[in-house]
Formats: structure tokens, C-alpha cells, sequence
């Protein structure tokens, strides 16, 4: 049906090496969403499997099928594009219709399609409209009806949102996770924004620099990220980074001195450190908890209260790095005084700081 | 272009402008207070528009209802409609023959077909030069330029160059005798020279249009031939479907715009037929405008007024449908 | 590769990569094509013009200017052109004494003795690549050409330079003030746009010769410097310029004239050129109104002068093309040096 498979795809434009050696699979009807910052790669490898652009080395393919040396329309793919491309002359029937129209199907099944995706998306009353005479929302919706008619293998969606409000935002990341529910095809969503992907991906793919960093479930990302830049990537406000070293090793525990004669137990396999060693303790803004008694030494500076939970932000005594801690509900801790703060064990992440690798951990953490 | 030698020499130019012209403005203005400056500034342009387009305008339908060879409109005897009447009367419009001003309907005639011709022929191929220059090659620039380049000549230039091309020992008769054409004289047949009348001014002028509608082809915004592709559009359907209807605006436009231009063509075809030749097979409005006024003794700037009316008449007409259409586009 | 942007390109290259459509090898052809049908005219005309006058009419004609080689040979007077002779299979150069129907009598430059005679079909003349230099300089000083070469100088930069100077003052006062009629003021002078020189030559002319200025260069000087296009160019360019610069310039004391001269024109420059080009390329190609306004020979410019010399005399196409091609010089100098400004101008004003 919609899988996908790709294997040591290379791009290159001219001498600029874009994408390395990118090996990935989907399976048929995930949502799976290609996430990272500016210059990532991430359109262009959307663009590479649509067919938009030459594979320099590598394959693509769709459902067991090779497909690198396919024209877009032979791939069986539909394209939601940023600034949707409606062609402008055309009415929104005629902009659903030109696809299919193109691959010469009868009058009868293009009008039934047409009607079906129009129903789905609600756009049945600006059938006969131009593009120019629609809102942003309602064009976006016309961009992926004119995808839907076409019953494509793979949908591929090249940040669909970011020109739309916030409001609208919100409103339209649901409408497309609905969409993705109830007609069940592979979907490619590419987006900068880490909310969207954690919450519409039923698998994330994480991109810099034009290779994949790491890839999984929107869940298994936040709680075991491979390396310092999914940790740091993934997750707002970002996770905290403390320097530490380990202190000492246990059976099925790990010691790291993070200062100030506290040490914070955490669950790296004992066999893989040696005492002395550097390390980097990533703990996340929520799994801090303030302690009554021993913990790190957190010097306030403001916090940011938002009724139902509060940002603070601060730093460790004498050091320079911005700590923010996250509480529920509203926390008033007054500026300039110190409060203990210890993180939750489990929640511990360590990272090699040179390799900037996770460190392995005994069990991963599960959730039930 | 910084060139820093260039640029004190006009700053010492500016200054010494400026020492001359100052005083006396600066006094002005002291008069006339800061808010009518503009005024001032406004002056020479729009007395010079004055005197030489808008004054002309005005006697231009004054001196059609008079007669006469004088050149003061006080001295010239009131005809009323005796012109309009002279170029108008036809036995039959489609027989010049059998019209009062039988070389006025000839030149209309010419004009009509030259109009015609060349619109088709010009719109033609500078759409086709548009559409391939716009597929992004290299050395396009260097294409563009080359075919940019005759707009930059002038119509005498242009009229002699292609009469030398034309000559009965010319580059052309080389070329028929080498394939074993026997050699003709162009510019002496009727057919043939208004063959090459259209090609001179297509070649002249397609550069110009190719640009404007070049600028048009690159105003489509990329993504809509990505999703054409991606919609499994072939080639033709793709130029036939997308790319020729979002350029259709601008398409109207510059056939406006050669329509008008093409109703007005004098210069180089003037110079490449001999003055209109062979006989009057291509004489077209503008040169019989100019010979009744300035040909030879006659002096009949009555009759040329009227002539100059009408087709002053067309060419607003035109222009105020251009000024429609460019407004259209706006929207 | 990714280098086509236009999908006709791309959609015929994803089938094999590398191959190359049938689209692609029109476009070059005509691509080519168009070059070549725009270069052979022009260095037809400008090799052609090289040509001595004995050798331009020759039929079929020579591609490049060559003249019959001359040779002195001893027991006669002048100079007599040398020939390549073919008989018996050889072919030696030999001088021609005269040639009369089909037969030539030719003698061996080397050791002249009797003249032999030849057929004309075996012999051919022997050519060196030459430069008639005189094609251009006789016109310049035996007939009027340098004066007609000046008169074009003197309207093109008097033109230009009035032109700049009128025309920016006018946009100045249309961008920058505010004033009653402003808006009137300006769609009257973009209306004339409507009314070509075609519609008014006949009363213009009157009006020139009303004013005391026909016959004379001032008379095509000055009905061409107000021009709608040049003060909608300038005024487009002087709306972008920010207007707390000319508040800042009054708070600093300066006159109105100050601001104009002094911050305004500097800062138009960039649109100044590119009227300045087409200023330039306008009043040196201009032909009808001069051919209009100009009745003496004394003050044709170069258009008109050009245009009357080659209806005069029988055609004398080697001074003609001479003089041709050195009117199509500047032209040609400008353009290849700015011809970018003058596109993006053009693309920047539209056809408006």
C-alpha cells in the first residue's frame, strides 16, 4: 500500500552535499513527521521522495516498488505544499479536478471524488470559487482535497501550517490528524515546529545537517533521546544540561557528583563508566522537584506564572547556565533567594559530553 | 560605479551649479514662500508640455477645418468639414481606387495589413523567445541581450543595414544563387518588399516584447509547475492549462501595445522601401500624413490635420482600451 | 540535474537523466537561430563597410574586404594587378596588361616580355584582406558626415542633460510635496503618453515654427525634453526616498533648492542613469522629428543626414555603411557595457 522505504540516499546540489546517506523505513498508514531546524534537509528529502528532485545516490522505494527514477505522477504521491500552489485562474473544482483530468479518468469518477474530498474537508460550498476568494484556512483545505482526490500511496506534506494563525493552527493540526484516522494512507508531514511533530506523529524522525538523528515514537524521543540534540531539540522548554562526573557506581545504579556535594542517582549500566568520568546530566524543566532539605542550590531570578503552571528561571549557585524549572500550579519563589531542587531518578538522562551520545541505560525507561 | 575620480569631479560640478543657481532661487523663494516651490520646480516641464504637446494638440483640430497653403492659422480660409470630407468620401472603402483621397485609403489599406501581419508575426515570436528563455538555461542573459540588441538601433540604421541585405548583389541573393535560387530584386516587388517590412520590424522591435512578457513568465510562482508535475500535467497541457492562461493579462496588453505601435510604423520602413515604394505598395497613414504636410510644395496642413485626427481618433481608442486592460490586471 | 526549474524541462529529463528532449534541442535551434538573424545584418554591414568601393557591388560577394594586389612591373607606367593564371594544369601568378572580351593578356611580373594572351576563365585575381579606411573618412571630410556627427553630439547632450534637469525637478515636486492639483498635475502628464509624436508632428511643427526655433537644433532639442516616461521613472525612484532626509534638511536651514540639488539628485542617481541611457538612445536614433524640424544640410544631425545621402547620389554603399556602422558605434558601446540597466529599466517601467 504506502510504505516506504529508503536506503543510503545521497543528495548533492553541485558541490553542496545536502542529505548523507539517509537509510529509513515506514510502514504503510504511519504519520510519520520529519522534524529539525533550518537547513536540516528535511524539504529536500520531502522533495526527493516526491520525485521533485534527482536522488544523486541511494533508492527510494514504494511499496516494494524502486522508484527513484520516477516523474512525480508515476510514484503515486500527492503533495500539500507551504504556500498550497493553487493555481489561481482555476476554480477550487477545477484546481481538484486538474489531476485527475490528467490521467484521464471518466467525468463520473472525477465528480464523485470531487464530492467525496469536498464533504470531508467542508469545502462544498466554494466549489466554484477562486482561490483568491478564499481565506487562508479555507485554501489550505483546498490544497489537501486537491491530494485526497487523488488517492495517493504516500501523502506529503510540506509545512502546511506556517502561514496560518496560531488559532488556526491548532484548529487545522487537528483536522489533519483526523483526516490521517479516518482514511488510514502513510502521511509525511515536514515541520520546524517540535509541538506539531510530538503531538500529530505516530513516528518522528529527527534531522540535522542532513542526517537523521534519531527515529521513533513522539514519546520514546522525550523519554530516551539518542544524543544531546534530540535532547535538546525535542521538549519545551528545553532540557537542562548540568556537568557532572561520575562519583560512583552500584549494582544497578550510577552516582553523578553534579556539585555542591550533591549527587543525583540515575540508571546508566554501571559496566559502561568508570569513576572520575565526565558527564553531562540532562534533566527536564517538569522533573525537577524542589526538596526540602538537600538538593542543588538554585538561585532565582524570575519566574513566569501562567495560572496553571509556573516557568522559573534561574541558575545553579555560582555558575552562569540558565536553569528553568517547571512547577504545576502557580509558584511564587521570591528572586535572589536559593531554593534545593533534586530530579526525579528516572528522569536523569546522561550524555557523554564528548561524543554527545546518551550513555546506555539498564532498562529503558518503560511506560505502562 | 564608485568610481572616486568620477564622483568629485561631479560633486565640484554640483557645487558650482549650485554657486550660480542659488542665489536667485533662494530670492524666489523667499518671495513665493516655501509652499509654492513646487511650483517652481514644476514650471519647465509643464510649460514646455504646454507649448509643444498640448498646444499642438489644440490647433492640430483647429488647423483640420481649415484650408489652404499658409502657415498661420489666421491666414488660412475656414473650410469646415471640407477635409474630413475629402478623406472620407469612397465610392467603395474596400477600393481605394475609387476613393477622393484615393493614396489616403491606399495607406490604410497598407497599414491594416502591415498591422495585421506584424502583430501575429511579432506577438509569435516573442512568446516563443519568452517561453524558452524562461526554462532557466545557462547564457541566458547572453540571449536575451542578443535579442534586445536591434531595439537599441535606429530606424534609419536598421532600414539601411537590411536594404544592403536585401541588394540585388546583397548577402541574400548570395545565399538563393549558392542553393540555386536565381537572385530577385526584393525591395522592387510588391510581395517581397512588404515581406520584409514585417520581418524588418519584427526584427527590430520582438526583443522589446520578448522582455515584457518574459517579466510576466517569471511572475508565475514556481511551486504552481511543482504541483503541476505532481498532478502528472504533461508538457503541452502544462503550457496550455497553466502557463499561457496566468500570462493571458499581459499577453493583452502587448498586443495593445504593438497594435499601437504597428498602426504608426513610418521610420525604418520609410527608409527601406525608398520612401513607400515600389509605387505606393508600401505607403502606410504616418508617411501620408508627412508627405501631404512636409512632401515636396504642397504644404496641405489642413488635409494632414484631419488625417492626424483620425488616426488620432484609433490610436486614443487603443490606448484607452490598454489603460482598461492594464487596470484589470492590476486587480 | 537539478538545474531546470520550468517543469516542461524537468518533466522531460526524469525518464533517463542525461537525456536530452526534443523540446530542449528546438530551443537551441531556435535559440541560435534568432542570434544568428540578429548578427548577420549588422557584421554584413560592418565587413561590408571595410570593402574599397570597387569590391563592394562585386556579385557573388566576398566575405571579407579584400582589394586587387598591385604590382609594379618594369617597362610600364602604372601599377598592374596581379592574377593567379591556370594553364596546363599550373598555376603561377602573372600581372594582366588588359583584358579585353574573354581574352587577357598577361605578362610575368618577374621578367616582362611580350604579353601572352589567356583565357579570363583561367585566371583569378590575387586579393589581400584590406581596410578601405577611406569609407569613413571620406565622408567626414569631403561630405558633411562630421558635421552631421557633431550636430547628433550636440542634441544628445544638451537633451540629455535638459532632460535630467526638468524632469527631475518636475518628479521632485510631484513625489515629494504635497500641493493642490497634485494629483491632477501628474495624471496630465502621464496622459500625454496617449498622444504619440505620429498624431502631433503636423501642428508641432507649426508651433515650432511659430516660436522661431524650426531649422534649428534648439528646435529638436527642446520639444523633446519634458517626458512623461522620464518623470514617472524619477518620481517612482524619489517616492522610496525617505522623507524625514528632506525634513531634516529643512530643520538644518536649507533652501528648497539646497534639498533638491544637494540630497535629492545624489540620491536619484541611480534612476538618473537609466534616463540618462535611454535619453541618450532616444535623441541619438531620433529621425522623424529631426527629418521634420531640420531643412538645412548644415544642421542635419546624423539620423537625417544619413537618410538624405543615400537617396542622393547613385548609392554609394561603401560611404553609406561606413557612416552607418559609425553611427551605430556609441550605440553598440553603451550596450555592451549597460546593457543590464537598460533591460532591468525597461522591466522596472513596464510599458507604461
Amino acid at each position: 500500500m504506502g510504505s516506504l522505504k529508503l536506503a543510503k540516499l545521497n543528495k548533492a546540489f553541485g558541490a553542496v552535499h545536502v542529505l548523507h546517506d539517509i537509510d529509513l523505513d515506514i510502514e504503510d498508514g504511519e504519520f510519520v513527521v520529519f522534524v529539525g531546524p533550518s537547513g536540516c534537509g528535511k524539504s529536500t528529502l520531502l522533495r526527493v521522495i516526491a520525485g521533485l528532485e534527482d536522488v544523486t545516490t541511494g533508492s527510494i522505494a514504494i511499496n516494494e516498488r524502486d522508484v527513484s527514477a520516477l516523474s512525480p505522477a508515476e510514484r503515486k504521491i500527492a503533495m500539500v505544499f507551504q504556500s498550497y500552489a493553487l493555481y489561481p485562474h482555476m476554480s477550487v473544482r477545477k484546481n481538484l479536478a486538474f489531476g485527475l483530468e490528467n490521467l484521464r479518468f471518466k467525468r463520473a469518477e472525477i465528480e464523485s471524488r470531487i464530492n467525496e474530498a469536498a464533504r470531508m474537508l467542508a469545502i462544498e460550498p466554494y466549489l466554484d470559487r477562486k482561490p483568491r476568494q478564499l481565506s487562508g484556512g479555507q485554501r489550505q483545505r483546498v490544497a489537501i482535497g486537491r491530494a485526497i482526490v487523488r488517492e495517493p500511496d504516500i501523502f506529503l506534506f510540506d509545512e502546511p501550517l506556517s502561514n496560518l494563525d496560531a488559532a488556526l493552527r491548532v484548529q487545522t493540526r487537528a483536522e489533519i490528524t483526523r483526516l490521517h484516522k479516518s482514511i488510514k494512507t502513510t502521511m509525511i508531514y515536514v515541520t520546524h515546529d517540535q509541538v506539531e511533530a510530538m503531538t500529530m506523529a505516530d513516528k518522528i524522525v529527527v534531522l540535522r545537517d542532513g542526517r537523521i538523528e534519531q527515529v521513533g515514537t513522539p514519546l520514546d524521543l522525550f523519554d530516551n533521546p539518542r544524543n544531546l540534540f534530540v535532547a535538546g531539540f525535542l521538549g519545551s522548554p528545553r532540557m537542562n544540561m548540568l556537568k557532572g562526573k561520575v562519583a560512583a557506581i552500584g549494582e544497578d545504579a550510577v552516582m553523578i557528583d553534579a556539585g555542591y556535594g550533591v549527587s543525583l542517582p540515575c540508571f546508566v549500566d554501571p559496566a559502561t563508566v568508570t569513576v572520575g568520568q565526565d558527564v553531562i546530566a540532562g534533566v527536564r524543566p517538569s522533573h525537577f522537584v524542589v526538596a526540602e532539605d538537600h538538593g542543588l542550590p538554585f538561585e532565582v531570578q524570575y519566574f513566569e506564572s501562567l495560572g496553571t503552571e509556573t516557568f522559573v528561571y534561574g541558575h545553579l549557585q555560582d555558575q552562569k547556565d540558565t536553569i528553568i524549572l517547571h512547577q504545576a500550579g502557580h509558584f511564587a519563589p521570591q528572586p535572589g533567594s536559593i531554593i534545593k531542587i533534586m530530579p526525579v531518578r528516572e528522569r536523569v538522562n546522561v550524555f557523554d559530553p564528548v561524543t554527545e551520545l546518551a550513555l546506555p541505560r539498564l532498562d529503558k525507561l518503560g511506560r505502562g | 560605479m564608485a568610481n572616486p575620480n568620477v564622483a568629485k569631479l561631479a560633486d565640484r560640478a554640483m557645487d558650482a551649479v549650485m554657486a550660480i543657481i542659488e542665489r536667485p532661487l533662494n530670492l524666489l523663494e523667499s518671495f513665493i514662500g516655501r509652499k509654492r516651490m513646487p511650483y517652481l520646480f514644476l514650471m519647465p516641464n509643464l510649460v514646455l508640455f504646454g507649448i509643444f504637446t498640448f498646444l499642438p494638440i489644440g490647433i492640430a483640430v483647429g488647423y483640420a477645418f481649415t484650408g489652404g497653403t499658409d502657415l498661420l492659422i489666421s491666414d488660412r480660409p475656414f473650410v469646415g468639414f471640407e477635409n474630413f470630407s475629402k478623406l472620407l468620401e469612397c465610392g467603395s472603402y474596400l477600393e481605394p481606387g475609387s476613393c477622393r483621397e484615393s493614396l489616403f485609403w491606399i495607406a490604410i489599406w497598407n497599414t491594416l495589413w502591415f498591422v495585421a501581419f506584424n502583430v501575429v508575426a511579432t506577438l509569435l515570436v516573442a512568446l516563443i523567445t519568452a517561453l524558452i528563455l524562461n526554462r532557466a538555461i545557462a547564457a541566458r542573459g547572453f540571449f536575451r541581450a542578443m535579442f534586445f540588441y536591434p531595439v537599441l538601433l535606429s530606424p534609419v540604421v536598421i532600414g539601411l543595414i537590411w536594404k544592403w541585405f536585401l541588394d540585388r548583389n546583397g548577402l541574400l541573393n548570395a545565399f538563393f544563387q549558392m542553393i540555386g535560387v536565381p537572385p530577385e530584386i526584393f525591395l522592387l516587388d510588391v510581395g517581397w518588399s512588404r515581406f520584409f517590412v514585417v520581418v524588418v520590424s519584427v526584427w527590430f522591435h520582438m526583443g522589446f516584447y520578448t522582455l515584457i512578457l518574459l517579466a510576466g513568465l517569471q511572475a508565475i510562482p514556481k511551486d504552481l509547475y511543482e504541483a503541476a508535475a505532481i498532478d502528472a500535467a504533461s508538457p503541452r497541457r502544462v503550457l496550455l492549462r497553466i502557463t499561457l492562461p496566468l500570462l493571458g493579462p499581459n499577453l493583452l496588453v502587448v498586443l495593445i501595445l504593438l497594435m499601437i505601435r504597428s498602426v504608426q510604423i513610418f521610420d525604418e520602413a520609410w527608409v527601406l522601401t525608398n520612401g513607400g515604394g515600389p509605387g505606393t505598395a508600401n505607403t502606410f497613414v504616418v508617411q501620408y500624413i508627412y508627405q501631404m504636410a512636409f512632401g515636396g510644395d504642397l504644404r496641405l496642413f489642413g488635409l494632414a490635420s484631419a488625417a492626424s485626427v483620425l488616426m488620432g481618433v484609433v490610436l486614443l481608442a487603443l490606448t484607452l482600451v490598454q489603460l482598461r486592460l492594464g487596470k484589470k490586471m492590476e486587480s | 540535474m537539478a538545474g531546470n526549474l520550468n517543469a516542461i524541462g524537468f518533466l522531460t529529463r526524469t525518464r533517463r537523466p542525461g537525456r536530452v528532449g526534443l523540446t530542449d534541442i528546438l530551443s537551441w535551434v531556435w535559440l541560435i537561430g534568432g542570434t544568428f538573424a540578429v548578427l548577420v545584418p549588422v557584421v554584413w554591414a560592418a565587413m561590408s563597410s571595410l570593402k574599397p568601393e570597387a569590391e563592394i557591388t562585386r556579385f557573388p560577394p566576398s566575405l571579407l574586404p579584400r582589394t586587387a594586389v598591385q604590382i609594379e612591373v618594369q617597362g610600364y607606367e602604372r601599377p598592374l594587378s596581379l592574377w593567379n593564371v591556370t594553364t596546363d594544369g599550373e598555376t603561377r601568378e602573372m600581372a594582366m596588361v588588359r583584358r579585353v572580351g574573354i581574352k587577357a593578356q598577361m605578362v610575368d611580373p618577374a621578367n616582362p616580355g611580350p604579353p601572352v594572351s589567356v583565357d579570363t576563365k583561367d585566371i583569378s585575381p590575387v586579393q589581400q584582406l584590406t581596410i578601405a579606411t577611406e569609407n569613413f573618412t571620406d565622408p567626414l571630410t569631403k561630405f558633411n558626415f562630421f558635421t552631421f556627427l557633431k550636430n547628433s553630439v550636440f542634441v544628445t547632450t544638451v537633451a540629455t542633460i535638459l532632460t535630467l534637469i526638468v524632469n527631475a525637478m518636475a518628479a521632485f515636486a510631484l513625489s515629494k510635496y504635497k500641493f493642490r492639483g497634485d494629483k491632477a498635475i501628474f495624471v496630465l502628464i502621464i496622459s500625454t503618453l496617449m498622444i504619440p509624436l505620429t498624431v502631433v508632428m503636423v501642428p508641432a511643427y507649426l508651433v515650432v515654427v511659430g516660436v522661431g526655433l524650426v531649422d534649428s537644433l534648439w528646435g529638436v532639442i527642446i520639444p523633446t525634453v519634458a517626458t512623461p516616461t522620464g518623470v514617472f521613472l524619477l518620481r517612482q525612484y524619489m517616492l522610496t526616498i525617505p522623507d524625514e532626509l528632506i525634513e531634516a534638511a529643512r530643520v538644518d536651514a536649507a533652501s528648497e533648492f539646497r534639498i533638491f540639488w544637494r540630497i535629492i539628485l545624489p540620491l536619484t542617481a541611480p534612476a538618473l542613469a537609466v534616463l540618462a541611457i535611454f535619453s541618450v538612445l532616444w535623441r541619438w536614433n531620433d529621425f522623424l522629428w529631426p527629418l521634420i524640424v531640420l531643412s538645412s544640410r548644415e544642421n542635419f544631425t546624423l539620423q537625417v543626414g544619413l537618410n538624405a545621402f543615400q537617396g542622393e547620389f547613385s548609392v554609394q554603399w561603401h560611404y553609406i555603411l561606413a557612416m552607418t556602422f559609425l553611427s551605430l558605434a556609441p550605440v553598440t558601446l553603451v550596450f555592451l557595457f549597460l546593457q543590464r540597466y537598460i533591460t532591468t529599466g525597461i522591466a522596472g517601467t513596464g510599458m507604461k
